[in-house]
This record gives C-alpha cells, structure tokens and sequence, in this order.
C-alpha cells in the first residue's frame, strides 16, 4: 500500500524538480549562477495565485485544454512503476493506453492552441502534431522490442524483467530501443535539439507557442503536466537502461531516483553542448528513432 | 569475442545509416572513415581464438590504414578543392534513406535465410556484409554529388570485404593486397576527376552529367 | 425471423408510400422517416436476442427463381452487421428529413425516401441472406438505390461524375462476385449457402474476394469511387454508406471466409498488407484534403484498413493455431465495424450540419463556428476524439484489441509469426498519430478560432431533429467507451461464426480481453475524476480573482485579421511534405517578391494518385480497344441483323459439329 502511495506520489511531487536539475545543469556548464532548484515550484505557486485573461475568440475548448491535458498526464503517470515494483495500474497491454493517453493530452492542447485563432499558435500546433506522428511508431515499435525481451505485455513487467542478464546477452537491442527512446524523450519534451525551450522567438517554437495565450492556474496546469509528462517518459527510459536489481525496495527506489536526476543533467549537458536542429531535419531525427526502434526490433528477432 | 562482433556489425549497420542520413559531405567522409577503421579490425576478432599470425596483422594495418586514413584523407582534400559542403537534393530523402536502409538489412536477413550458406560463425556477419553492399549501391543511386557516389563505392567495397573474410576462410595476402591497391587506385582516380569536373564546370553534379553527351 | 421479414416489408412499405404521396410534402416525409425508423426498430429485435445470447428461427421459402430460394437466418455475425444497419438506418432518416427540407422545392423528395428506404430494406436482406442469389439481389439493389442516392443532385456535373464513378466500380466488383458465387455454387450445384463448398478452388475465391468485396469497401487502390460518391450524396446518405454500406463489403468477405476451408496464411498477410497501405495511405490522402466530406471518405478508406488489419491478424492467428491472436484480431476488427459505424455517421452528420448552417464544406473557408452552433461541435469533437481512437471512447476500445493480439503475438511468438503482428503495431502507431493530426485540423479549422468568410459569420445551429440524431451517435461512443468491458464478451457469436472457432474458445479468449478492459475503464474513471477535480479547483482559483477579456496575442501585431489564422493547408503542409512522395500535392500559385510585396497566392490539389495514375489509363486504354472496334458499327438495321444470323449460324455449328 504504501509502495502504491510512493509510486503515485513521488512522481507528482518530484517532477518539477526535473527542470530545476535541467536548468541547474545548463547554469553551472555555462558559468551562470543560474535560478534556483525549486524555481519551478514557485512559478507554479504564484500562477495558482493569479487571475486569468482570455482572448475574445476563445471558447470553452480553450478552457477545457490545460485540464485535460493535465488529467491525462495524470493518469498516464499512474501506469509507469517507480523502483520496479508494480505500477498502480498495471495489466497487459497498458503501455498502449499510456501512449493513447499522451496522445489525448497532445490532441486536446493542440485544439486549444487552434481556438486562438493565433498564427503563430496554428504554427506550433501543426509542428506538434507532425512530430509526434512520427514519434509515435518510434514509442511504440521501441517498447515493442522490450516486451519481446522480457515476454511481457504491462510496462510494470518489461522494466522490471530487463535485468543484468538481459543486458549482458542483448546489450546491442537494449542500446538501440534506449536510443530510441531517447529520441523519443526529447521530441516529446520538446527539449533540444527538436524544442528550445528557452527561445522567446516564437517562430522557432514548438511547444512553447502553442501555449502563448494561457494564464494564470491553466498555464500552472500547463506547466505542471508538463513536467509530469517529462517524469513519466523518462521513468520508462531510466528504468529501461538501469537493470532491475535483487535489492530491497528503498534501495531500488533509490537507484531510480538518481537516475532520474542523472537523466535531468544529461538533458542539460545535451542542451549545453547541441543547438537545435532545424525544423526541417526534425522528421530525420525521428525516422533515426524509428531506424533504431526497428533496429532493436531485428536485432530481437534474431535471437532463437 | 562473439559478443564484440556482433557489436562490430551493429556498429557498422548504424554508421551506414549516418552515411545515408547526413547531408555534410565532411561527416559522411568521416563516417566511411570509421567504418573502414571498424571493419579493419574483424580479421583480428575472427582470428582471435586460432591466434594471430604476423600476415594477418599486417593485413589489418594495411586495410585500417588505407581505408581509415588515406581514403578520408584523399576524399576530404578533393571536398575542400571543389568547394561543396554538402548534398543539396538527393534523388531519395535522407527520412525515407534511412528507412531503406533498414529495409536493406530485413531483405538481407531474409536472403541469409534463404540462401545455402557455408555456416558463418556469427549470424550477423553475412547479412551486414550484404546490407552494406546494398547501401553502397543505394547511395550511388541516390546522391548526385561525384564524392558522394565515391562514398557508395567505398562502402560497397566495405561491404564485399567482410562478406570475403566471411565466406572464404582464407584469403591470399596477394589478392587482399590487390584488391585494397585497386581500391585506392579508384578512389585516387575519382577524387582527381572529381577536381578536374569542378574545375571545369564549377559543380560536381553527377546528375548533370549528361550533358557532356554529343 | 419474421420480425426481419416484418422490418424488410416496413421499409418497402415506408418507401413506396413515400413515392406515392411524393407531392405532398408532410405525407412524404412522414412516410419516409416513420418507414425507415419503424423498419429499424422492428429489424432490430432479432439481432439484440442474438447477441444476448439467444437464436431466431431460419426461414426457408422456395421462391420461383433458378437456383434460388428465400433463405434467411441470422447468426451472430449478422446479428452484429444488422444492429448498426438498423441504428444508423432510423438515426439517418431522422437527420435527414431535417436535413432535406431545405431541398422541398429543388426535388421530389418522394424518390429520394424511397431509394432510402429501399437501400435499408436492402442491406437488412443482405446481412441475413443465405442463398447466392438472393445475396446478389440484394447486394446489386443496394448498389442501385445507393447510386440514385448519389445523384439526387444531378443537375450539377461533379454529383454526375461522381455518380457514374461509383456505378462503374461498383459493377466491376459485382462482376467477380458473381464468377465467386458461381464457382462456389458449382460444386453442390445449389446456390444455399448451406451447399456451398470451394473444392480445390480456395486460392482463387479468396482473391475474387478481396476483388469484389474489396471494391465495395474502399480497400486501396480499388477506393477511388469512394471519396467522389460520399461527398457528393446528401449527409444523412453519406452516413449511411460511410458508415455501414462499405461494411457490407467486410461482411460479404467474413462470410465467403466461412465458406472456405482452413484459411492459408498468406491471406492474413495479403489482408494485412491491404490494412496498413489502405489505413497510412487513406489518412494521409484525408491529412491534405480540402473539403471536409471527401476528408471524412478518405477516413472510411484509413478504418477499413484497421478493419482489414484486424481481421488479417485473425487470419494468422487461425493459420498458425494462435487462438488468442485469431480472436483478438477478429473481435478487434468487427467492433471496429460498429464503433466506425458510430463516429463516422456522426461525423458526416456533423459535416452535413455544417454545410447545411455555412453553405460551404471548404474547410479553409469556415472557422470559428463552435460559437454559432454548440451543440454540433461538441458532438463533432467527441467524433473526432474517437476516431483518432482516444481514450476514453469507443475508437479506442476496438484499436486496443488489435493492439494487444500483436503485442502478445509480438511478444512470445516465433519470429516468422512475430512479423506480421510487428507490422501492424508499426501501422497502427502510425495510422493512429495521423489521424490525431487529421482531426485535430478537421475540428480546429472548422470551428475554433475567428469565421474567415461571411458564410461561417453567418451560419446557425442546426434544428433539433439533427441535433437529436449527433447527439445519441455521440452518447454511443461515449458507452460503447466506458462500458467496454460489458460490451466486447458480447461478440463471442460473431467471433465465433466469423473466425469458424468453437464458441467456447471464443468466449474464453474474449474473458481474457475484459480483465485489461476493465482495467481501461478503471483508468477511464480515474480521468473523468481527475478532470471533475482540477475543474472544480480551477473554479476556486480563480474565484474572486480577476478574469478579464482581451483580444489573441499576436506577438506584438496590433491588427490581426481573420485571414491570417492557420488553414488546414498550413495545418497539414508539414506532414504533406514529409509524406510527398505518396501524395503528389501540385502547388501553384506566386511567391512574394520584393521588399513590399503585393501579389502572392498559392493553390495545392492533391489528386488520388491511384484515380488519375492507375485507372484514368487503364479506362482510356479500354476506350481505345473499344473505339478501334468502332468499324463493327454502321447504323444499318440490316448488318445487325446479319451479325445476329451469323452468330447463331456459328454456335449450332459449334454445337453439333
């Protein structure tokens, strides 16, 4: 019971210090002071504590969006264990719902950014939706990969079936769906090199400039389930890449929880060291990911 | 040492599909560079357990040599005198290149299956070596560049030397050395055509080459 | 059984009447709908007692036809083809005779509800039909009343184009439906479908199959009628051919599928071969579409080959002896049929609302009508929610069954078998961010953000009659989502008599689907919570805060029109161009230039690449032949005759000699 309290709490607790960890990264290799960990934290904070403005276009699905999104972030980070130990929903197949869910979260943010009636939000939408299109069969055909490793269909029993045995006989698979997956991490984060999440310009935006006309608690949401969304990718990368172990729980929950902030200081070393891609080379990054999904997928097969 | 070629193979299908999705001529060199290197090394790993005898290291050093250094070296000097940095149009989209790439690497694992092979110690040997070879031919097919189809044939020649080591157990030095001597004849030959076609027409489009037709 | 005879006879009834009074305009359409839907209710009767598990007496009359008898029964396949049939049949007629109204003085209405209900009537005999001949009729009269359908508004030449389109293909298919049917008859020498029996023929009437079926559903590349006819028929017509006509090809393949022996493998992957080209190709076709029907037709396209995808699967699955894969891929595909029937009749009903309140189905010239009529955008979103297959809805249910047989097959089959179900998981993924895409442009262009022409400004909510039929098509896919676990243990007859798999192997493979299942609908719950909660907070927060008012921000630009919003050419123009070499977008049109530009427009069309490179020269080659055989023709009366003497001349020679 309170492996389940841990699992679903940690990650909406935990998740905004992510970005902190990312920024922090970003500070120190570039010489800054930088904002503070928890910075986040307080944005969030003050955002809850402030009125809203709507444009005049706008209609209740411009309302609605935030909290959808954030509802199905939510739930989606219910299906992802913490520490291999069960997920509090777990069953065969769930990995489906969690991409599905996601996908719901995208859907309803990008029709809220189309209410606007914004150029420049129509823009970052229509990016949104192509990217992901193409993320998408990366996601997927990657954890399809994994499942055919471990035999398992609930992402509660792929990642904490890969284990040191898996990784010694199929290192070549596991580090070709990792890739993928990381890919697949950035794209949807809209991190660097597909998103700069720093760009005020909002030419170059993907994520940031659908969500230009949000304010006050629909921008917390916003905001907030975002960073959610981040912990729940990364959750299923850091556990895919780190063995499941014999140990006890604290010290699993432990090894998950560095690596998840290991995984935040490689996001900000990333960001340091690359510029962001164009948006045209964007689609090749992705089809990379699929090559890679694809890749694991034959590399598996292979095997007798 | 089963496990470390297997690796290799990865390795090699993986900087095929870097070669087919980069535009920068320079990183592409780079990556066929890396390719020979790696590929240099597999006569030492298949030898590893039989031990090493002093024909075959010398072999290895010679291949590594010409493919990683002499090669790279020759096709970036030829870049740098014609002056382009990268493939503009290729005839394929680099997307839909690196999907076929991966295609390449199903239909030569199907062809393994199919074919009577001579039982290769690793499964993975004989369909990369096939692989490689087919993505030679597809960037020579897909790249308008004149350094860019060098960088096939390079590949492809890649790619029929491990199927060589693979297939037939023990190569002559002779022939290894021919066969490497030719290489860098060709890749010589082009690189200096190469120059000569920029010079006269200030572009090394193959595409346009038909033009010189009378 | 006789409450299906009893439903054919009302629609006929209903139908006629219609005509007769065809002047009067009160008695028609009372005629008309009170036809349609007291047929639909009577028809479905039976097929609930069936699926809840109970069985409908066979009837059997002789009927003076060669070869032919009047048989009827219902199995669990049919009971699950006929309950759409019957929904969409009584929803449609009550949509359209608001719909229709606007037309009383353009038309006779009186045909229009005849050819209706004659089509109703027609697709009611079909699904329970047992006899060969009796299948054609019905299947050819369906054809023919749809067709009238398509040409109500004859006088304009795309609605004739498109008319003759559709009865082109539609008889090439019924072309090798008929050399099918023949060659099944012949070995029992009977047309029953009791008697039927493939011999050593198996091979070639699958293919025939797929051929003829094929074209009636939209299978790619023998789609192309389809995204002409659906958008030029009246809306509550599209409905019902979008969402339940194309299925009578899916059913007639099921059901020639029970007439064969053990299926061979490659059929599996011949159908899954058609699923994913038909579901990234339709999707991708819809993605650069411009009128909002013909976007809706290609969807039809992209879920037939989900549906096809499924069955596919099922295919294997039989073949391989991998019972759960079988079942799961079929169920996966029949409750697709019905969840397809749902949103897609909803969403065309909606499309015909909106072109009905604009006047216009250019997508790229509506917007912002969600304010102008509520209730059908939110009954068009919650289409569109399904149909990308979101959860919680119904679209999701259905892809989530195909997607967990392939990730068992994926997961622990041997590799050869493994294959396939990885090829479908690729296709689905991508089908399905696609089709997100799709409707996220559909529902966002059309009716959010500012009108961009006075026909949006002026557009109104559609009368209730409609709005009655969107809004119980859109309460389905929200049950038919959350209730799912309830739902899918019902298929096991249709799985069964579709699959030839015991029932009880059936039942057994779907028990073990509900466990995930209800699993989902927890999740589902848990959403819905979330969501009420963070509304409720969001109440709260801003409670006694200020809220104000302002205009979009346009990074800085002070006067931004309503011209200057993303249209669903821009919306779309990145996965076009990914995608460009599939679709074949022209673009015409002049760059700006200069510093102060003035001039500057752009035109894209994307042809079907299959219409215009496959069939437009095959028909011109045919056109060619037939003119060089031109000569043959004279005009004169007595050649005529002379050829008719000569033919008979040479068949009693053949004859006797």
């Amino acid at each position: 019971m309170t492996q389940i309290l841990v699992n679903i709490l940690l990650p909406l607790i935990l998740a905004p210090l992510l970005l902190g960890v990312i920024n922090r990264t970003k500070a120190v290799l570039a010489g800054r002071t930088g904002q503070p960990l928890l910075q986040l934290y307080f944005d969030l904070w003050k955002l809850l504590h402030k009125g809203a403005v709507y444009s005049r276009t706008t209609s209740w699905v411009f309302r609605a969006g935030p909290m959808v999104g954030l509802a199905a972030i939510l739930t989606a980070s219910a299906i992802v264990p913490l520490g291999e130990t069960s997920a509090p929903l777990h069953f065969a197949g769930d990995l489906i719902l969690l991409a599905y869910l996601l996908g719901l979260a995208r859907f309803f943010t990008v029709i809220a950014a189309l209410d606007t009636g914004s150029a420049f939000e129509g823009m970052g939408a229509s990016r949104e939706v192509t990217f992901s299109a193409l993320a998408e069969p990366a996601f997927l055909l990657g954890l399809a990969a994994l499942a055919r490793l471990t035999d398992n269909l609930s992402l509660t029993g792929i990642l904490g079936g890969l284990t040191w045995h898996t990784w010694a006989a199929s290192a070549p698979e596991l580090a070709m769906a990792a890739a993928a997956m990381l890919i697949v991490f950035l794209a949807e984060n809209a991190r660097i090199p597909v998103d700069d999440p720093n760009t005020h310009l909002e030419l170059t935006m993907i994520h940031e400039v659908m969500v230009l006309d949000h304010s006050g608690p629909d921008f917390a949401f916003i905001l907030y389930g975002s960073s959610v969304k981040m912990w729940v990718l990364g959750a299923i990368l850091v556990q895919a890449v780190l063995p499941a172990s014999s140990a006890g729980y604290e010290a699993r929950l432990a090894i998950c929880l560095a690596g998840m902030f290991a995984l935040a200081v490689l996001v900000g070393v990333i960001e340091s060291v690359m510029a962001r891609l164009r948006m045209i080379r964007v689609p090749q990054l992705l089809v990379a990911a699929i090559a890679f999904s694809l890749l694991a997928i034959i590399l598996v097969l292979r095997r007798p | 040492m089963n496990e470390l070629i297997d690796a290799l193979m990865v390795l090699a299908v993986l900087l095929n599909l870097r070669l087919l999705g980069s535009s920068r001529l320079a990183s592409c060199i780079r990556t066929v560079a890396i390719e020979g290197i790696a590929l240099g090394l597999l006569p030492l790993l298949l030898a590893w357990n039989q031990g090493l005898s002093g024909r075959l290291v010398f072999l290895a050093v010679a291949s590594i040599v010409t493919r990683g250094v002499v090669f790279p070296w020759v096709l970036l000097r030829a870049q740098r005198n014609a002056n382009v940095q990268r493939e503009v149009q290729p005839f394929i989209n680099y997307p839909l290149s690196i999907l076929t790439g991966v295609l390449t690497l199903v239909l030569s694992l199907w062809l393994c299956s199919r074919l009577p092979l001579p039982q290769a110690p690793q499964m993975l040997l004989i369909p990369v070596a096939m692989s490689t070879i087919l993505v030679g031919l597809l960037v020579i097919v897909s790249r308008r560049l004149a350094i860019s189809q060098v960088l096939g044939y390079i590949v492809m020649e890649n790619g029929i030397y491990v199927l060589g080591l693979t297939l037939v157990q023990d190569i002559p030095a002779l022939v290894e050395l021919g066969v490497l001597l030719d290489a860098f004849v060709a890749v010589f030959v082009m690189s200096i055509v190469t120059h000569q076609i920029s010079r006269e027409f200030d572009h090394i489009d193959a595409d346009q080459m038909d033009s010189l037709k009378g | 059984m006789y409450f299906t005879v009893a439903a054919i006879s009302i629609f006929l009834l209903g139908g006629l009447s219609s005509l007769i009074f065809g002047r009067r305009h009160g008695l028609c359409a009372f005629f008309g709908i009170g036809g349609a839907v007291a047929g639909a209710a009577t028809a479905a009767v039976p097929a609930i007692i069936v699926l809840a598990g109970g069985s409908v007496d066979p009837i059997s009359w002789p009927w003076s036809m060669p070869m032919g008898s009047f048989r009827l029964a219902m199995d669990g396949m049919s009971a699950l083809f006929m309950l759409p049939v019957a929904i969409l049949s009584g929803l449609a007629a009550i949509y359209g005779g608001a719909y229709l109204r606007h037309y009383r003085d353009k038309m006779q209405l009186g045909n229009s509800w005849f050819f209706f209900n004659l089509l109703a009537a027609s697709m009611v005999t079909l699904v329970v039909a047992r006899n060969g001949l009796l299948f054609l009729v019905a299947w050819e009269v369906m054809s023919l009343a749809s067709f009238f359908l398509v040409m109500m508004e004859n006088e304009r030449a795309d609605v004739r184009q498109a008319g003759w389109t559709y009865l082109v293909a539609t008889h090439i298919g019924t072309a090798f439906l008929l050399v099918m049917f023949f060659l099944l008859g012949r070995a029992g020498n009977s047309m029953d479908f009791d008697a039927f029996a493939a011999g050593p023929m198996g091979n070639v009437i699958f293919l025939l199959a797929i051929i003829g079926f094929g074209t009636k559903a939209g299978f790619i590349p023998l789609h192309t009628w389809l995204p002409e006819a659906h958008p030029a028929a009246p809306s509550h017509v599209s409905a019902v051919m979008s969402g339940v006509m194309i299925k009578m090809g899916i059913y007639g393949l099921l059901r020639t599928l029970t007439f064969l022996p053990m299926p061979a493998e490659w059929w599996g992957w011949v159908l899954i071969g058609i699923g994913v080209t038909s579901g990234v190709l339709g999707v991708l076709l819809a993605l650069a579409q411009h009128d909002l029907k013909r976007l809706l037709a290609y969807h039809s396209v992209e879920n037939i080959g989900i549906i096809a995808l499924g069955i596919g699967l099922g295919i294997v699955g039989l073949a391989r002896g991998n019972a759960p894969l079988a079942v799961l891929g079929f169920a996966g595909g029949l409750l697709h049929v019905v969840n397809h029937a749902v949103f897609k009749a909803l969403l065309f009903l909606g499309a015909g609302a909106v072109a009905h309140a604009a006047g216009t189905r250019e997508i790229d010239r509506l917007g912002g009508l969600l304010k102008k009529m509520p209730q059908t955008a939110a009954t068009f979103l919650i289409g569109s929610a399904a149909i990308s297959a979101l959860p919680p809805l119904n679209g999701f249910v259905s892809e989530f069954l195909i997607y967990l047989g392939s990730f068992q097959s994926a997961a622990s089959s041997p590799a050869d078998a493994a294959i396939p179900a990885l090829i479908a998981i690729a296709g689905l993924a991508l089908i399905g961010g696609l089709a997100a895409a799709c409707f996220a442009k559909a529902f966002g262009v059309v009716f959010l953000g500012e009108p961009r022409s006075d026909c949006a400004a002026q557009a109104h909510e559609a009368p209730a009659a409609m709005r009655a039929a969107m809004i119980i098509l859109a309460g389905c896919c929200v049950i038919l989502g959350l209730l799912s676990p309830l739902a899918v243990p019902l298929m096991g007859p249709a799985v069964a008599s579709a699959s030839g798999l015991p029932l009880n192997v059936a039942n057994q493979h779907l028990a073990d689907a509900v466990s995930p299942l209800l699993w989902i609908t927890f999740g589902a719950a848990t959403f819905l919570a979330l969501l009420a909660g963070l509304a409720l907070l969001r109440k709260r927060l801003l409670a006694g805060r200020p809220v104000g008012q302002a205009g979009t921000w346009n990074c800085g630009y002070a006067a931004p029109t309503a011209r200057m919003q993303y249209t669903a050419s821009s919306f779309a123009q990145p996965l076009t161009d990914i995608f460009r070499i599939f679709l074949r977008t022209h673009k015409t049109g002049r760059d700006p230039q200069g510093l102060f530009p003035r001039n500057a427009d752009l035109q894209t069309h994307t042809p079907d690449v299959f219409h215009d490179g496959l069939f437009r020269p095959a028909f011109l080659g045919v056109g060619w032949l037939m003119a060089r055989l031109r000569w043959l023709q004279h005009g004169r009366l007595q050649l005529y005759v002379l050829y008719i003497v000569l033919t008979l001349l040479v068949l009693l020679v053949w004859k006797l000699g």
